[in-house]
Order: structure tokens, then C-alpha cells, then sequence
């Protein structure tokens, strides 16, 4: 499955967890190729945060065999924070401190130096759009600009490898839209991203590649395309305003599979022009009235779907 | 540079965040600070009459009680940032910035000593103002200099055990609550030794306890060095029951902190 010659940034075998009775990781796999986005998708509780932890060094994996930045994570874990930035679900700064005193922090326990700090905290508040705030506490801040000091935190040292898990967990949509742009201007400077989401669109939008993890086992890896390629294809939903017309539409559509409750009806379809012409005469022809149409192409909500047999928990269209 | 430079210079960035952290938060401060306070004017005022005409000391009375209770109230003091020192590292520990301290290449223990070297010096803070308050409420120590130094010395190793102690405890408490709740024997501690009242009113089996439990030997170290009066083998008793605190809190803190950190 692996697409690519380059260094691995992460490569991970066998890695299990488990607390007390309940399995988190099942031994999964992951290979994260240098300078690459690697998205692992999955809805809560599916073990995403407990990988992004063991990956990070701040828990110990009960089995499994892992190199990060070339170092193995048991006996180096030094070595492999001295390359890694994580930026977590829950934000990671001192409430109490500002936004300059924040990055200040990160700059004195990375000993960068008195003259150097300073310059790579103004260079950070630019560039995260916090200048304003950057003399008020951090616990004032909104929640994006919460997440952007957190991130711009994680930044200071210079990894090379950043872990982001569900950097937009929460955020209003344009705060989302900044925070992807800010992703993808890091990936332009050669970082290697590893991101946990539960959105679909946001691994479709960012990830080279995505791994889908469901129980704690890793239940499909490729591209969004490759990814899309393995559902059956699209469909179109019809609805319609009663019982009756939805079960002779379906009897003219031979059986098509349908949603009583809904009162709608999904029928294969490529998606195109002629093939929903026609549909739409065949259903002329029984007078059968259509009370509203979508066309879906396949998205990796239908990918979930068809892997796992059961729906992502929060379906979310950013 | 070398570990232990690193070491160093992590601890004292990771100070400089709690001293902050208390100038942000005076609260906190000021209550550690007010509670022995109201101890002391408590005791002095309330029940020092009669408890200073039960010393036997030639004055008796209110004023003699203000100097036999004042190294019970300075260690009441010490315990009281105790807790304090638990609730901030059990509120840190819960904060994701923690979680982003063990995710860097820094020195591990910088944490925990930022918090230790940051109540010392919140103790020693502390010491100094109630100390001056004992003063004019009448307080007479007839120490000199060097029995001065030697009290400061004692005070300071005592709270050096007593936080790396509560640092521990702090972590071992699943929420602030229960860090709040964990050090609250040290406050009784005093009490329950030669703090308030001489131990030999005490019925016999307390007595036993407040005769062998560690406050009562440092306070009686202080008393003998503030205002004069046998000294003995408190002294050293004192001194080893600081060392085997001060060791016992580190290795636990450390353990705790080494810990996963699954919460």
C-alpha cells in the first residue's frame, strides 16, 4: 500500500492498548511517509487521541513496534520529542499566561536563547494573526485563537513532524477554513502532518493519505480516491410525500432499497444527465409523483459506510 | 549544554511560570497567608488568656501565650501552602499544557521543582509576614542573629519536605477537590503536638503520638532558638524527619509523574 520511496516519518507494527478489559488498539499499522499529510479518520471513541498519545511519547504502548523520526519511541523518546510538535484536541496553553508569555515559555524550556526567542515569538504572533492579544491571558481568548496560539506553541521549536488531533474540533466554519490553510501553508515547508478527524471533508481536503480506524483497528488505508473507488458508486434519493407512491415507485424501479420512515428511495446511478432522464420518464410513465431528488456521488461518508456497516456517529458537513 | 545545566535552567523557566501564576492569581496566596493569621489572632486573643495562665511562666497571661504559640502558628503556615501547593499542581495536572511539557525534549523534574522552588518561596513569603504580625500582637523571641538564621534554615527545610510532599499529593488526587482535602492532617499536626499547649497535659496515649510525631520536635527546635529554652535532640530529630519527607515526596512526585498519563 505504500505509494511512496521516502523516509518514513512514523512506522508503527502491532501497536495495542488496552485498559483494563477494553481493547483501544487492536495492532495497527501505520507507515507516514516524510512531508506527507496522513489522516487518520474515525468517530469518537474510536482509539484516534490514544494513538496520537503513544505516537507522542506521553503514553506507553502495551505492544507494537514503533520508529518516529528514525528513533525508536521506548528506548529514544527524547530524541523523538526533540522533533515532534503536538498540538491536541484539548488546547494545550497556560490560561493564565498571555499569548507572548505562551510562546516565550516554548522558546526558553526549547533554549533557544534571549535574542532568538524573541524574534521567533514576534514572527509567530504575525503570522497567527494574535498581535492584538498577544499581552492578554490566553484564557480570554476565543476558542480559535485559543487553537491558533496552541498551534503557533507547537510551532516554536520547529518540527518536523506535527501531530494535530482534531485541530477543528469545535471551531466555527471560517475559523476551520483559516486553521486548514494554516496546514496546508506548513506541508509547503516540508512538514510531515499526522491529523486525527472525525470530519470526512476534512481528510478529503488535506490528507495525501487517510486510514480509517473503527474499534481500534485500522478497517481501510489509501487515498480519498482510492478510498471513494472501493464503494459501489453513486446513487440518486428520491422522496416522496406518501407511503403509497413510495412503494409503487419502487415497484417500478424493481425493488430499489428504500427508506420507509424517510419515505425515500435510493437508486444506483452514475450520476449523469441521461441515466436521470430516463429515471425520471420511467417514473412519469407509472404517474408516480416525485416529491423532491439529490443526486449523491460517492463521498467517504459512503465509504465508512460500506467498510464498517455502520454510519460515522456525527455525520458533519463543514 | 550539559543535563544538568538543562536541568536548571528548565526548572527556573518552569519557576518563573508559577511565580507568574501567583501574581496572576493573588488568591491563593492571600488566603495561605490569611488563614494562619486568623489563627493567631484566634488564639491570642480568644484563648490566650486563659491558656497562658495554665503555662506557668512567671508573666503568664496573653502575652506569654503570644510567644509560646507562634511556632504552632508559623507551622500552620507552612501547612497551609501545603495545600495550596496540591490544589495549583493537581489544577495543572488536569491542564493540557502539562500534556505538551511531557511531549518535549525537556528536563522531566523541571516541572515539579518549578512548583516546589515557587511555594518555598511563597512560605517563605508567607513566614515573614505572619512572623511580623506575631510580632505586634506580642510576640518576644530573644533570639540573635545566628538563632535567627537557624530558624529560617529550619523553616525552610521543613517547608522544602512539606511541599515536595504535597506536590505528590497534588498528582495522586484524581480531582482539585480531593487535593484540597489530602493535606488536611498537616493542619492538624500542630495541634496535635506541642503547638497550642505544652504535650504534658496531654492524656497518655495522645501524648505519645504528639511526643513522636515530626512537627513536634521542629517546633520545639524553634522555640529553643526563637526564645530560648532546651534544645536537646530535637534538633536532629527534626532534621532527619525533613530529609526522610523531603526524599519520600520526591520519589513519589517522580513516580506519579512518570506515570502514564491516561487521564
Amino acid at each position: 500500500m505504500t505509494t511512496t520511496s521516502r523516509r518514513p516519518a512514523i512506522a508503527a507494527t502491532g501497536l495495542r492498548k488496552t485498559y483494563g478489559e477494553h481493547v483501544v488498539l487492536d495492532g495497527i499499522d501505520l507507515h507516514v511517509a516524510e512531508g506527507t499529510v496522513f489522516a487518520l479518520l474515525g468517530p469518537n471513541g474510536a482509539g484516534k487521541t490514544t494513538t496520537v498519545h503513544i505516537l507522542s511519547t506521553l503514553i506507553r504502548a502495551d505492544a507494537g513496534d514503533v520508529r518516529v523520526l528514525g528513533h525508536d519511541l521506548t528506548r529514544e523518546p527524547d530524541r523523538v520529542r526533540a522533533g515532534i510538535g503536538v498540538t491536541g484536541q484539548f488546547s494545550a496553553v497556560d490560561g493564565l499566561l498571555t499569548g507572548a508569555e505562551n510562546l516565550k515559555l516554548m522558546a526558553d524550556l526549547l533554549h533557544l536563547g534571549r535574542a532568538a526567542g524573541r524574534r521567533r515569538t514576534a514572527d509567530l504572533l504575525e503570522r497567527f494573526d494574535l498581535v492584538d492579544a498577544a499581552g492578554k491571558p490566553a484564557a480570554t481568548y476565543s476558542g480559535g485563537m485559543r487553537r491558533r496560539l496552541d498551534l503557533a506553541m507547537t510551532l516554536v521549536g520547529e518540527p518536523r513532524l506535527i501531530f494535530l488531533d482534531e485541530p477543528t474540533t469545535g471551531l466555527d466554519p471560517r475559523s476551520r477554513r483559516a486553521m486548514w490553510q494554516i496546514i496546508r501553508d506548513l506541508v509547503a515547508g516540508g512538514v510531515t502532518i499526522f491529523l486525527t478527524t472525525q470530519y470526512l471533508e476534512e481528510a478529503d481536503q488535506l490528507a495525501d493519505r487517510i486510514a480509517v480506524l473503527d474499534h481500534g483497528r485500522l478497517v481501510a488505508e489509501g487515498t480519498a480516491e482510492e478510498l471513494k473507488r472501493r464503494v459501489p458508486g453513486g446513487h440518486i434519493r428520491l422522496r416522496f410525500a406518501d407511503g403509497d407512491a413510495l412503494a409503487l415507485a419502487s415497484r417500478v424501479l424493481g425493488d430499489a432499497p428504500r427508506d420507509e420512515e424517510a419515505l425515500t428511495l435510493r437508486v444506483p446511478s452514475d450520476g449523469g444527465v441521461r441515466s436521470l432522464r430516463a429515471l425520471l420518464d420511467r417514473l412519469d410513465d407509472a404517474a408516480v409523483e416525485v416529491e423532491s431528488l439529490s443526486v449523491h456521488t460517492p463521498d467517504l461518508d459512503d465509504v465508512f459506510l460500506t467498510l464498517t456497516g455502520h454510519p460515522t456517529q456525527e455525520k458533519v458537513s463543514a | 549544554m550539559s543535563t544538568m545545566a538543562h536541568t536548571l535552567s528548565d526548572s527556573a523557566t518552569m519557576l518563573r511560570r508559577n511565580l507568574r501564576h501567583m501574581q496572576r492569581y493573588p488568591s491563593l496566596t492571600l488566603m495561605i497567608i490569611g488563614m494562619p493569621v486568623v489563627f493567631l489572632l484566634l488564639f491570642v486573643y480568644v484563648f490566650g488568656g486563659t491558656l497562658g495562665a495554665g503555662l506557668g511562666g512567671t508573666s503568664g497571661g496573653r502575652a506569654e501565650y503570644a510567644t509560646y504559640v507562634t511556632p504552632g502558628i508559623l507551622l500552620i503556615t507552612i501547612a497551609g501552602v501545603a495545600q495550596g501547593t496540591a490544589i495549583s499542581v493537581a489544577m495543572d495536572m488536569t491542564e493540557g499544557i502539562v500534556a505538551r511539557f511531557r511531549t518535549m525534549s525537556i528536563a522531566r523534574v523541571s516541572v515539579l521543582t518549578g512548583h516546589v522552588v515557587g511555594s518555598l518561596i511563597q512560605t517563605m513569603l508567607g513566614l515573614a509576614a505572619v512572623t511580623g504580625i506575631a510580632l505586634l500582637v506580642g510576640f518576644r523571641p530573644t533570639a540573635n542573629p545566628v538563632e535567627w538564621l537557624a530558624a529560617t534554615g529550619l523553616l525552610a527545610a521543613v517547608t522544602f519536605a512539606i511541599t515536595w510532599l504535597s506536590v505528590a499529593l497534588g498528582m495522586v488526587s484524581k480531582s482539585v477537590e480531593t487535593a484540597s482535602n489530602l493535606p488536611m492532617p498537616l493542619l492538624l499536626l500542630p495541634f496535635l503536638g506541642s503547638g497550642f499547649v505544652p504535650t504534658d497535659s496531654m492524656p497518655a496515649g495522645l501524648r505519645w503520638f504528639a511526643e513522636y510525631q515530626p512537627f513536634t520536635p521542629v517546633m520545639e527546635t524553634l522555640r529553643g532558638l526563637l526564645v530560648g529554652g532546651p534544645i536537646g535532640s530535637s534538633a536532629t530529630q527534626a532534621l532527619a524527619w525533613c530529609a526522610a519527607i523531603s526524599l519520600l515526596g520526591y520519589l513519589w512526585a517522580r513516580r506519579l509523574y512518570d506515570r502514564d498519563a491516561s487521564r
